[in-house]
């Protein structure tokens, strides 16, 4: 019933759409939509010409942004160049208003095309039945008929439904051809393999360190609602495992014996590393971090500072830093990308970025005498 | 910093922290333990005074298997409410689909009698997807927001049933206000070896304690799942939700199916107690399921201690118990002595004048519920090992509304 229907309605659906896409051309949009792209280049992940609008406000204009594997990648610039709007985008919090991000060469973030028709498609299989059953009824069918239409319905708006959450491939592909693409949310930018932390801290402040590790490996744990109600040695090694790896990920940061500290009563150094061990159990191969410096003492920047270092060289992970402290960047920086009201003006290693007039005006200042 | 190591760490009365290590560790057990200890307790209680002169243990045993059908919806709310703090205003929606559900399967009404025990389930499930229902399309929203959606299913569902009736739809499906009378009872195959009978157990309103029993059993079996959901992934997902939504999808939650699991578990719960209620007064009308029923739920959840299962049940059953007998008591006891001004109250009317005063003085001397649970004592009272700088809230929430 489900098939017949979306089918039926399909053809008129890509008439009326192909007026109303502007900006990005919908062909090459849709085309690289959630399809697998081989992983084999050296890049992590490419913006290409991401805009963001909020009303007139354009937070970030058209930013180009390539980070190749296992380097670490600087994001600079005054307070309100849009950084953080970047990184949002990036994590599949805000939806770009234009341009697109391939991440291992999988385009997952673009604005969305036709996500309202999404609903829509839900509600038809029931109303078609809903139509035949009046029919039927007007043509003299009995009480049966209805009741039978009513619960027809209901179940045929139970099962799209359904199927919406579990989200089987054929149904992705089905939206696909329909001409629907929705721009990654955060979770799945998780399941592909960013981590991030946030600039204000956002702790699960009543939750134990160990526990807010736990949620971070929240991806990689399989167990599901029937393993936890039957408590089945499944769920039992998983939930093992997991703590042993989440007691790690906390010893690697540097808070090993802090496992049932509550993150709130953490001091606020050990807040940043509890966040940056929380990013890293979903096993990234990016890593965001937003100013993970910030707030911080030299010492505690210092150990912060070799942190980072640490994770790139032991782990192999690709990090992308928005940061404000200039040792910190200049030290640990590969490439840093310089943003200033919502524009890139410099893009380079960090000597060409230090030597770069633009940089020094908007940015950088002039060297004091 | 050295002074806010939490209180936690320190050793503090060994024997009782190894005691309530031991319950932790061996949850289920203790709660059939537990739960089987008050099921035998309870009958013999209510047979000495002062309970004894108020009514009759028969009696006593009924309501508290009334008593029963609260508690079930309390554990199911504290789901929604408690654990993954989605404010839920209207619970009680799924507790007449559930019934409802019942009733449609299991009397003359529809002429369909099928029996009990799989309808539990059958009612279950059907409440669930209901709960689905509501769920995938407003669990975007957040906050006030929700509970408004809520609230308006809340209303929609017992109008449907009102007037789903031939007057106004031409075909009676409902039974409109008068609702669906001569609902069957369940009943268990006798087996039998020999002069001995198993399983030989009768359910009629004479005989309450198998009524009393298998609420006793389904709230064990209720609450064992409930606490092993909320130690698993789910149930820190329910909590890193409740704690910051942003933070949560960040970490590769899925708020989405995450909170749509909560909702549909809640209502599963809501289910069964709705087909036992059913099965129990053999009697559905759409005016048992109003608003009232969702707030009186809503009201037990607060006062017993949000997040905690077995706290709200507890704060559940007394206040069930106390609204339902001692009111009535109290009525009765200033009729027979003829109190001036207090004579003429009846008190069982101002059961919501009660609640307000209850919740009032509740949210200013103990906000945290009467049995609270440990997570949510910790977050009302700050002042114990907080440090200054992290009490303020993790904020945000300008960068939160623009998801």
């Amino acid at each position: 019933m489900t098939d017949d229907a979306t089918a039926g309605s399909a053809p008129a659906a890509d008439d009326t759409a192909a007026g109303d896409i502007s900006g990005d051309d919908p062909k090459a949009v849709l085309a690289g939509a959630w399809a697998d792209g081989a992983d084999t280049s050296d890049i992590m992940l490419r913006a290409r010409s991401v805009t963001k609008r909020f009303g007139g406000l354009v937070a970030v204009r058209e930013a180009d942004l390539v980070i190749p594997r296992g380097k670490i990648v600087s994001l600079i610039g005054p307070n309100g160049a849009g950084k953080t709007t970047f990184f949002n985008i990036v994590a599949g919090i805000l939806d770009p208003t234009a341009g697109d991000i391939e991440f291992r060469g999988r385009k997952m973030i673009a604005r969305p095309v036709r996500a309202w028709f999404e609903p829509v498609l839900w509600f038809v299989p029931s109303l078609i039945i809903v139509a035949v059953t009046w029919l039927l009824t007007a043509f003299g069918a009995g009480v049966a008929a209805l009741e039978v239409g009513i619960l027809l319905s209901v179940l045929a708006l139970v099962v799209t439904m359904l199927l919406a959450i579990v989200r089987p491939v054929w149904y992705s592909r089905l939206l696909t051809r329909l001409g629907v693409f929705k721009s990654a949310r955060p979770n799945d930018m998780v399941e592909a393999g960013i981590g991030r932390t946030f600039q204000n801290i956002r702790l699960f402040q009543n939750m134990s360190a160990i526990e807010n590790v736990l949620v971070g490996m929240h991806t990689r744990l399989k167990s599901n609602m029937v393993d936890a109600m039957l408590s089945t040695p499944r769920r039992n090694r998983e939930e093992r495992d997991g703590r042993k790896r989440a007691r790690e990920l906390l010893a690697l940061v540097g808070l090993r014996g802090r496992d049932h500290a509550l993150a709130r009563n953490l001091p606020y150094g050990d807040q940043r590393r509890l966040e940056v061990a929380r990013a890293l159990a979903s096993n990234p191969v990016l890593l965001l971090l937003d100013e993970p410096t910030a707030g911080m003492n030299p010492a505690e920047t210092a150990e912060m500072t070799r942190l980072i270092s640490r994770l790139r060289v032991e782990l192999g992970l690709t990090i992308l830093l928005i940061e404000h402290d200039m040792r910190v960047v200049m030290g640990i920086s590969d490439r840093i990308t310089v943003l200033d009201h919502g524009e890139q003006i410099a893009e380079g290693t960090p000597d060409e970025v230090r030597r770069d007039p633009k940089v020094i005006e908007a940015y950088l200042g002039a060297p004091s005498s | 910093m050295t002074a806010v190591a939490p209180a936690k760490n320190a050793p503090r009365r060994p024997a009782l922290r190894s005691a309530r290590d031991y319950l932790d560790r061996h949850r289920s057990l203790s709660i059939i333990i537990g739960m089987a200890i008050v099921t035998a307790i309870l009958p013999f209680i209510v047979t000495l005074p002062p309970f004894s002169g108020f009514d009759a243990q028969r009696v006593w045993i009924g309501s508290f298997a009334t008593a029963g059908i609260f508690v079930l919806l309390a554990i199911g709310l504290n789901v929604v409410v408690g654990l993954s703090g989605l404010l839920d205003l209207g619970y009680a929606a799924f507790y007449a689909i559930g019934a409802y559900t019942y009733a449609f399967a299991a009397s003359s009404f529809t002429g369909i009698h099928i029996p009990f025990w799989p309808m539990l389930l059958v009612g279950a499930l059907i409440a669930a997807i209901f709960g689905i229902l509501l769920g995938a399309p407003t669990l975007r929203l957040r906050g006030d927001y929700l509970a408004i959606v809520t609230l308006g299913f809340g209303e929609i569902v017992p109008i449907l049933f009102r007037n789903a009736d031939a007057r106004n739809i031409g075909v009676n499906l409902t039974n409109g206000t008068n609702g669906i009378g001569g609902i069957d009872r369940p009943t268990l195959p006798v087996i039998q070896i020999g002069d001995f009978k198993i399983l030989d157990v009768v359910f009629n309103a004479a005989n309450p304690l198998s009524y009393y029993l298998t609420m006793a059993i389904i709230i064990t079996l209720v609450l064992i799942l409930v606490y092993r959901l909320q130690d698993s992934r789910l149930g820190r997902a329910w909590q890193a939700i409740r704690e910051d939504e942003l933070a949560a999808a960040s970490n590769g939650v899925n708020t989405i199916t995450t909170k749509l699991l909560a909702f549909a578990l809640g209502a599963t719960t809501s289910g069964f107690a709705g087909v036992f209620s059913a099965s129990k007064l053999v009697f559905v009308s759409p005016d048992q399921f109003g608003f009232t029923v969702s707030f009186t739920i809503l009201a037990m959840v607060v006062l017993g201690g949000m997040g905690n299962s077995i706290g709200v049940a507890l704060g559940a059953f007394i206040i069930y118990v106390i609204q339902s007998v001692f009111l009535k008591q109290m009525t009765n006891f200033f009729d027979d002595f003829q109190v001036p001004i207090l004579s003429d109250i009846n008190f069982i009317e101002y059961q919501f004048l009660l609640y307000g005063i209850a919740l009032v003085a509740m949210m200013l001397l103990r906000p945290e519920g009467l049995f609270p649970s440990r997570q949510r004592a910790r977050e009302l009272h700050t002042d114990e090992g907080l440090d200054p700088m992290e009490g303020s809230p993790s904020g945000g929430d300008a960068e939160g509304s623009l998801a």
